[in-house]
């Protein structure tokens, strides 16, 4: 950075910056009028001249360009450090809706930083920015940066925010806030200020700051980065004042601000005693099993739990928030094994109790419900959870009360190789005869799993509308020789991906949204189709309709960043969740359920008229084709599709499909 | 019992024995078209899929779908995921119509015959 003593006025200079220039101009506006109205009531003098040449400091004043435009004083503007800063941490891009309050970073973004590394990318809505960082770091694992007007923006961006709270992912969040109450402009800036714009996302982000000078700005993003990156990962909120942004750089005690050094810090690792216990647990179990939410936050991750199951022959329920296990591994089981265990494992579950409980929705004890346990009674369990370490109160996230036998407040996948070490301690000959004993029997229920499933998909495979089994499988035929990134999908497609598609890699599947705040699947595929864009590798959506409804703007983003992505719409024209809730309490209340005319009970359904995807993403850029609603039309348009996303296009295929 | 007495409980046999008859005993036709208007009418898809297939939400009803007094009996008294259907939300014409429905849906082919099924 220049020093400001370089850029200190000259007398041929203007003085002023641009608060007061602007104010000049209303000032000397009305003077002028004034002036203008005297002369006009005063009779005019033959003797001077109607102008008179200005002299060559006038002239300059008045034509040249102030060498201070662009920030309200002498120096280099604050904006530009913050653009140093920024890209110190090698922040690649800033998904955004553009506004005032951080006008003066954006154009330092664009200008001074050369719109590169960072990159501006132009969102049509806060939530779709967020939802876009959060994709792109499941992919990357590093964090994007995202900028909103400090109050409306920060309002559409909370959704968002709390879906990577619950999905622990970093996201970087700089609201832009006028502070000054005093001197900031009147009207919509005031409106969109606020003393404490973070207070409305302090419960789902892990930390928050509101930095007065430039080198606080650098030591709170260095450390709101730290604090991000730090398992459990997070988001953080920076409350960023327009003058701060607007102010020049300035000496502090003789010094320029500095940018602080990132080191990163090591993420916590389980209790070396509680370990020795956990593995003594694990070692003597005849049925153990392992529970995996997101626990691999790496490829390292996956390694290391093959490397724990395999070692103790423990069958491995992935519930999928990240690729936690091959799924194409003869130790890989579905939830329905969790009755049979002895011990349980869970490794960064975001919900324990609800793993080895049943809740049911029958309107049984006044309407709560019933609930019941579905493991035995003397089942050991040990939990291994960051977010033990990161819990609120206000929001319930946390989940269910569950009583576990081990407890440990660490990263999971940090505390594997002091776990793996621990059981191959534990180790007697008699344990791992009896272990290695177990392998048949897994091998052959492995085998008869894949059946029942297979089985299972092929009912209604001829179906119209078409069937979601035959829908994603004939999606995964068409891109099963790629580099494939499945970037969003979830469970009302009945789990197909997960359960058929030999998932292995950590980038074949990225998980859902945490929070399950609908509208994350559309802006979280792009975000990540992005990173993998980058990276060569070809990503595939399964997208459902609703969710694209709630910010469909994000297609325009893909098609303008030039973001190729396979988006296979789920379109069951309706909310099929709130479907089945509608119906349960009609039927509980013992009456006929309103249907409207539609499918779905009034309010659950999306037809009449039918949404036209395939034409809304068309509008904004997008290669697109449908409806359709025969399979026999499926892979013609997959393989179409699919050479439109390898030739650099986002292309997006609307599919009528059954419900779930 | 006097005669008068007698009389009264013939009458009342005659009357009512039929009348339960009538109630127990299942509709003397159920039709398949109409049970797949009350399978979409009453909200069956949602869980189980247009062709009764199943999924995440709901078993498969068909092919191979239960006997119509399992289904009548699950289906009035389920305390599970599913809500019980009573007689007014569904009569016993419109549970009649639906089990035809399920019987009437076709085995589809066996997943071995299906290619992109059939992976190792």
């Amino acid at each position: 950075m220049k020093q400001p003593k370089d850029n200190q006025p000259t007398d041929n200079q203007p003085k002023t910056g641009r608060r007061q220039f602007l104010g000049g101009v209303v000032a000397g506006g009305a003077a002028g009028l004034a002036a203008m109205q005297t002369a006009h009531a005063a009779e005019p003098k033959p003797s001077a001249p109607s102008a008179t040449r200005p002299t060559a400091a006038r002239a300059a004043a008045e034509t040249a360009v102030p060498a201070d435009l662009g920030h309200a004083g002498p120096g280099v503007p604050g904006s530009d450090f913050m653009v140093d800063v920024i890209k110190a941490l090698d922040i690649k891009y800033i998904p955004s809706n553009c506004a005032s309050s951080f006008r003066a970073l954006h154009e330092s973004i664009i200008d001074y930083g050369g719109n590169t590394k960072p990159e501006f990318l132009t969102c049509m809505h806060e939530e779709s920015a967020v939802a876009m960082a959060h994709g792109y770091f499941k992919i990357t694992g590093k964090p994007l940066l995202t900028l909103c007007h400090g109050t409306v923006g920060l309002q559409h961006a909370s959704m968002a925010i709390y879906n990577a709270w619950c999905d622990r992912v970093p996201v970087i969040v700089v609201g832009g806030n006028d502070l000054d109450a005093a001197y900031r402009p009147p009207g919509v800036p005031t409106f969109h200020s606020a003393q404490d714009i973070n207070a409305m996302v302090r419960d789902y982000t892990k930390w928050d700051d509101t930095p007065v000078s430039l080198q606080h700005f650098s030591q709170s993003f260095v450390r709101a980065y730290k604090i991000a990156m730090t398992p459990p990962y997070g988001p953080v909120a920076i409350s960023l004042d327009a003058n701060l942004q607007m102010a020049p750089a300035h000496l502090h005690e003789g010094k320029m601000p500095t940018i602080p050094k990132l080191v990163m810090t090591s993420p916590p690792q389980g209790d070396s005693g509680a370990v020795q216990e956990a593995a003594k647990l694990l070692v003597q179990a005849d049925q153990p099993i392992i529970v995996a939410d997101r626990a691999a936050r790496t490829p390292v991750g996956i390694a290391l739990l093959v490397e724990l199951a395999e070692l103790l022959q423990a069958r491995v329920i992935d519930q999928g928030n990240r690729m936690n296990f091959p799924r194409t591994h003869y130790l890989s089981t579905p939830p329905s094994a969790i009755g049979s265990a002895d011990v349980i494992l869970g490794l960064e579950l975001s919900d324990f109790w609800g793993t080895v409980n049943a809740y049911t929705d029958n309107n049984l004890n006044d309407g709560h419900g019933s609930q019941s346990s579905r493991i035995k009674p003397q089942t050991k369990l040990i939990s291994i959870n960051s977010v033990d370490l990161n819990t609120k109160a206000n929001y319930q996230d946390f989940q269910r009360f569950q009583v576990v036998d081990v407890q440990m407040a660490a990263d999971a996948q940090a505390t594997l190789p002091a776990l793996i070490e621990a059981v191959r301690k534990a180790m007697t000959p008699e344990r791992t005869a009896a272990i290695a004993s177990r392998t048949a029997a897994l091998q052959k229920a492995y085998k008869e799993d894949g059946v029942r499933t297979r089985t299972a998909a092929a009912l209604g495979w001829d179906a119209s509308p078409i069937s979601t089994a035959r829908l994603c499988m004939e999606t995964f035929d068409a891109v099963k020789h790629l580099d494939w990134s499945l970037v969003a999908s979830e469970g009302n497609v009945s789990n197909w991906p997960n359960r058929m598609w030999p998932m292995e890699k950590h980038h074949h599947w990225i998980g859902r949204s945490g929070g399950y705040g609908v509208g994350y699947g559309a802006p979280a595929s792009i975000g990540a189709a992005l990173a993998n864009r980058d990276l060569g590798r070809f990503s595939v959506s399964i997208q459902s309709d609703g969710d694209l409804m709630y910010a469909p703007g994000v297609l325009w983003t893909a098609a303008k960043h030039k973001i190729p992505l396979l988006s296979v719409m789920h379109n069951n024209r309706g909310y099929h969740q709130e479907v089945m809730h509608l119906q349960r309490l009609a039927n509980f209340r013992n009456r006929k359920v309103n249907l409207g005319g539609d499918m779905g009970p009034v309010g659950t359904s999306i037809e009449r008229p039918d949404i036209e995807y395939h034409k809304l993403a068309e509008s904004m850029g997008w290669w697109a084709k449908g409806p359709i609603k025969e399979p026999a039309q499926l892979r013609a348009a997959l393989k179409e599709a699919v050479e439109v996303v390898k030739s650099g296009q986002p292309a997006l295929l609307n599919v009528w499909t059954q419900p779930r | 019992m006097k005669l008068q007495s007698k009389l009264i409980v013939r009458t009342l046999w005659l009357t009512v024995l039929p009348l339960s008859l009538t109630l127990l005993s299942p509709p003397v036709h159920a039709d398949a078209v109409r049970g797949k208007a009350a399978y979409v009418q009453n909200g069956c898809w949602g869980c189980h899929g247009f062709e009764g297939q199943g999924g995440i939400a709901g078993p498969k009803l068909a092919p191979e779908t239960k006997p119509l007094e399992y289904f009548n009996a699950f289906v009035r008294n389920t305390r599970g995921i599913m809500p019980p259907y009573s007689e007014k939300v569904l009569s016993a014409q419109d549970m009649a119509d639906l089990h035809a429905y399920l019987k009437s849906i076709p085995k589809g082919p066996d997943y071995t015959a299906i290619p992109l099924l059939n992976t190792p």
